[in-house]
């Protein structure tokens, strides 16, 4: 019997780029295939292509053994094809049926629309694949979770056959992740067949039938969870050996560097985001906020960080009062920021590479004269960080827009390390981006670290805090409920702090950790 | 041989490619565009083209192509002059009849002043992500405060009394302009609200300003009094050239914008908070400072547009003395893509069409509306590249075009 969907040789070009070579897929009824790739592999190109959003330069796409001509998106909902975007594509102030009708509305007497029948329909796909959605909700009052699976419902509402998921992880939490991978089993199970996008190796493993590895455009190979592991898949995504392990040393600690007593940050509800934390950073050391999203890190680092004035309690940073001091005088004390959103706050997407690169010292010599902006100075930096931070683009007047996650991540990270710092702030360093690019971040931390600059990790990646970190403040409805060293505390007991519940003796001797070997 | 040949051709090709996706491209032939529509917006309401049609097809083409063509020559005539007339005028060697017929060229500068400094300002604050719709309130406040500067001050040589005039005007659009940036900054309140109502002010309060107290007692009608010989911006021909200093003094201010936003930390400021601004603030700007200063420095701007018609054209203020400059500049701020020379480019193109429509008008009968029309074609045609991109189906840009950014309803 045909595969249910089938490509074969497509190939898509961009000016300057092959982003698709000769790619051929299959896809079998009632698997979940996950398409692995490094950010800038092609998979998304693809994915456009199969949905109608490009069209494909060469190549041909079978649905059931049928040839098939995609031009539009509609044509690949005929074919039952549906997509799940990165960004969601519902509009806030229309209720779940609104949203999940449009485009597709059921009408009464002629020109009515029939949002009840639409209801039930809806109501009954939430109740076969147990997704809990309430059809009169507005979009606007749900959280991220609740978006994606009403993007979910939409595509089965057009009784698609074919489910196209890309990179649907990236906005979610740990836990709505689990539970996206719990909805993907039961819509395989009733016969629905899925696309899975991603470039997390974890995921791959914990969820997909086959695996498709794509480098540089092209198809690197297939295997499954069984025969594959996450060392040799990461090394197929890249194309070379990766250290998925960060090599850490013991901590050489000096003299205190950041003391935070007692702060209290208020969000903008005029809640208290941050509710009376206290904690200190010493040289050499990284100090990891662990926690589940929303738990008021953002407003922590806000705060430290001079966005935000503190409603109460002190930031001393370097031996200087700094709690309500601007953004600037913090930075010329030393400390260093990488933001959360890189591109809403990190970068000027707009502005050239070179420029970006100096967006924190531009108004110092060499590279201003006065009020004259030198950018001969400017470009000559921006060539050598380019080089020394391996930043690829094709030059340094390209507007960063223009550049990938993980290159953008490494315009900010070289214009903040190319300063004498004491103090770095990172918040979500590697949220977004691919096993090379984390590769390469945590090293340079690490390097950081070991030149005895004080770092505080903010991260919701679990492995990620306890693979960098010295000691691991779990944050939690805007209190520190505990520090505890990395070395010798498990995840278990991680996770139950993240949950807001303080394990007792008993359960610490339980999920003891095997004391680690340190090497020196 | 062959090779080179070869590369030859490969290297035309890549500059077709490469003109294809320049900006530049796009807008010449959206004005051509224009022009062409334009063309046959004249010929389909002029009666004479449905006469010839009734007789016959071709007839009916050439009667288009002749009613068009009378259109814009007589458009052309009347912001540039007649060739044939400037030709027998310097054969004459009459000074008068010479200046006459060079007359239309120099009149087209002088509209495209007024568009230059009000174009600029509006531009600056679009670079800064504010939208300057008080540009004509700026423009009255300007004349006002520069008028003023003019009469009153008595006793200067020209060398001073004129720049002292000119920076009166500049400071008093500042002060309008500083109002809505401070409110913003500070309060958050959206600048296109409180410039439009700032608009109205400036408006009523020159009504106020020329009824009462800087009425001249010599006059009945409402007028300021006349404004010192030395305030006067120096002319370069006699009568009836009205060409005057102001141009020369709009094409310095372009300069110093371009260097300001482009070559100096203040304006790579400026720019980064347009751009972004939570990255900017993240950078260690001061986005308040920057909001404030980009809005009193886009008034100024303004100011100057009024203070250079008082000081050129009329020497004294008289009830509605700009015909919405001010609101004209914000479509040439777009067209010019809020670059200082693209600025510069769109306000003489925006000066030769408004000079040359009378001539139309009164030469062929076709009303001045139809350059109304052909600037809004024109700036449909830019503000939607797309169009023209399908029209001529010209290759997408590799980077993508910079787009307006201006700060939404909500005050984020």
């Amino acid at each position: 019997m045909a595969p249910l969907l089938e490509l074969k040789g497509i190939t898509k070009r961009f000016p300057g780029v092959l982003a698709n070579d000769h790619i051929d897929l299959t896809l079998e009824k009632g698997e979940i295939h996950a398409l692995l790739g490094e950010n800038g592999a092609g998979k998304t190109t693809l994915m456009n292509i199969l949905y109608g959003l490009y069209s494909p330069d060469e190549g041909e796409i079978f649905v059931n053994g049928q040839k098939v001509e995609i031009h539009e998106p509609t044509d690949a909902i005929k074919a039952g094809i549906g997509m799940v975007h990165q960004h969601f594509m519902l509009i806030p102030v229309f209720t779940v049926t609104e949203n999940i009708m449009l485009g597709e509305e059921y009408t009464k007497f002629g020109s009515f629309l029939d949002r009840k029948k639409a209801a039930a329909k809806i109501r009954e796909i939430s109740e076969t694949y147990k997704l809990n959605v309430a059809p009169g909700a507005y979009i606007k009052d749900l959280p991220v979770g609740i978006q994606q699976k009403v993007e979910i419902i939409k595509i089965l509402f057009r009784n698609a056959e074919i489910l196209i998921m890309d990179e649907p992880s990236a906005v979610l939490t740990p836990q709505e992740v689990d539970e996206l991978f719990i909805i993907m089993r039961k819509l395989v199970q009733q016969g629905k067949s899925i696309i899975f996008i991603t470039h997390k190796l974890r995921e791959v493993m914990e969820c997909a039938d086959r695996i498709t590895v794509i480098r540089g455009g092209k198809v690197v190979g297939s295997t499954t969870p069984k025969e594959a592991d996450t060392k040799k898949l990461a090394s197929m995504m890249v194309g070379r050996e990766v250290e998925l392990k960060v090599k850490k040393t013991k901590a050489q600690t000096g003299k205190q560097i950041l003391s935070v007593q007692d702060l209290k940050v208020l969000n903008s509800q005029e809640q208290f985001a941050v509710d009376g934390v206290s904690f200190e950073v010493k040289e050499g050391e990284v100090l990891g906020i662990a926690g589940v999203q929303g738990n008021g890190q953002t407003e922590l680092v806000r705060a430290l960080t001079g966005l935000l004035q503190p409603a109460e309690g002190n930031i001393t940073i370097l031996g200087k009062d700094t709690t309500k001091q601007k953004p600037r005088f913090i930075t010329e004390l030393g400390s260093a920021h990488i933001p959360e959103d890189r591109q809403k706050d990190g970068l000027i997407l707009a502005f050239p590479v070179s420029e970006n690169l100096v967006m924190n010292t531009y108004y110092e010599a060499p590279f201003s004269k006065g009020v004259r902006m030198q950018f001969d100075e400017i470009a000559k930096k921006g060539k050598e960080l380019v080089k020394n931070f391996d930043i690829r683009t094709p030059s340094i007047a390209t507007p960063v827009s223009n550049l990938s996650g993980g290159n953008q991540q490494k315009v900010i990270i070289a214009r903040e390390f190319s300063r004498p710092i004491k103090l770095l702030i990172a918040s979500q360093p590697t949220r977004g981006l691919d096993v090379g690019s984390i590769e390469y971040i945590h090293k340079r931390l690490m390097e950081k670290r070991d030149d005895g600059c004080a770092i505080l990790l903010v991260s919701t990646e679990l492995d990620e805090v306890i693979q960098l970190s010295d000691r691991i403040a779990v944050m939690y409805r805007g209190k520190i409920l505990d520090i505890v060293d990395a070395d010798k505390t498990s995840k278990e007991i991680l996770g139950l702090l993240m949950a807001g519940i303080k394990p007792s003796d008993e359960m610490k001797k339980k999920f003891k950790k095997e004391e680690q070997i340190i090497t020196t | 041989m062959k090779e080179k040949t070869k590369k030859a051709e490969k290297g035309i090709a890549i500059f077709f490619e490469e003109l294809s996706k320049s900006p530049g491209l796009v807008t010449f032939l959206a004005i051509i565009t224009g022009i062409i529509l334009s063309g046959l917006l004249v010929a389909f309401t002029t009666i004479e083209v449905y006469d010839a049609f009734s007789v016959s097809f071709w007839g009916g083409i050439k009667e288009m192509f002749k009613v068009a063509w009378s259109t814009y020559s007589s458009l052309f005539v009347g912001s540039f002059g007649d060739p044939k007339n400037i030709v027998s005028a310097f054969q004459t060697g009459d000074g008068l009849t010479i200046r006459r017929a060079i007359n239309p060229f120099f009149e087209s500068l002088v509209q495209a002043t007024p568009y230059i400094f009000a174009g600029l300002s509006v531009a600056l604050g679009f670079r800064v992500g504010l939208f300057n719709i008080g540009a004509e309130g700026q423009i009255f406040i300007g004349a006002l405060t520069g008028v003023y500067a003019g009469y009153a001050i008595t006793g200067l040589p020209a060398f001073i009394h004129i720049p002292i005039a000119l920076l009166a005007g500049a400071l008093g659009g500042a002060i309008w302009g500083f109002v809505p940036g401070f409110l913003k900054a500070k309060t958050g309140a959206h600048e296109v609200i409180i410039t439009i109502m700032m608009n109205y002010i400036a408006f009523k309060f020159t009504d106020f300003m020329i009824n009462g107290p800087m009425q001249d007692p010599n006059e009945f009608t409402p007028k300021t009094p006349w404004i010192q010989e030395s305030a006067h911006l120096t002319r370069f021909f006699d009568t009836p050239i009205r060409f005057h200093l102001g141009f020369f003094v709009a094409l310095g201010v372009a300069f110093l914008i371009y260097w300001f936003l482009f070559k100096t930390t203040w304006g790579f400021e400026l720019r980064a908070v347009g751009s972004n601004p939570s990255g900017a603030r993240y950078a260690g700007i001061n986005t308040t400072r920057a909001t404030v200063i980009a809005m009193s420095l886009s008034g100024s701007l303004a100011g100057l547009a009024g203070a250079n018609e008082v000081l050129g054209l009329n020497f004294r203020l008289v009830p509605s003395f700009s015909s919405g400059y001010g609101f004209d500049s914000i479509a040439l701020a777009l067209l010019g893509k809020n670059h200082p020379f693209g600025v510069v480019l769109s306000a003489l193109l925006f000066g030769f069409l408004r000079n040359g429509s009378r001539q139309m008008q009164l030469k062929s009968g076709v009303p001045i509306d139809i350059v109304s029309i052909l600037q809004a074609l024109i700036l449909a045609f830019i503000a939607a590249p797309a169009i023209i991109r399908t029209i001529y189906r010209l290759k997408k840009p590799d980077i993508e075009e910079e787009s307006l950014r201006v700060s939404g309803w909500g005050g984020s």
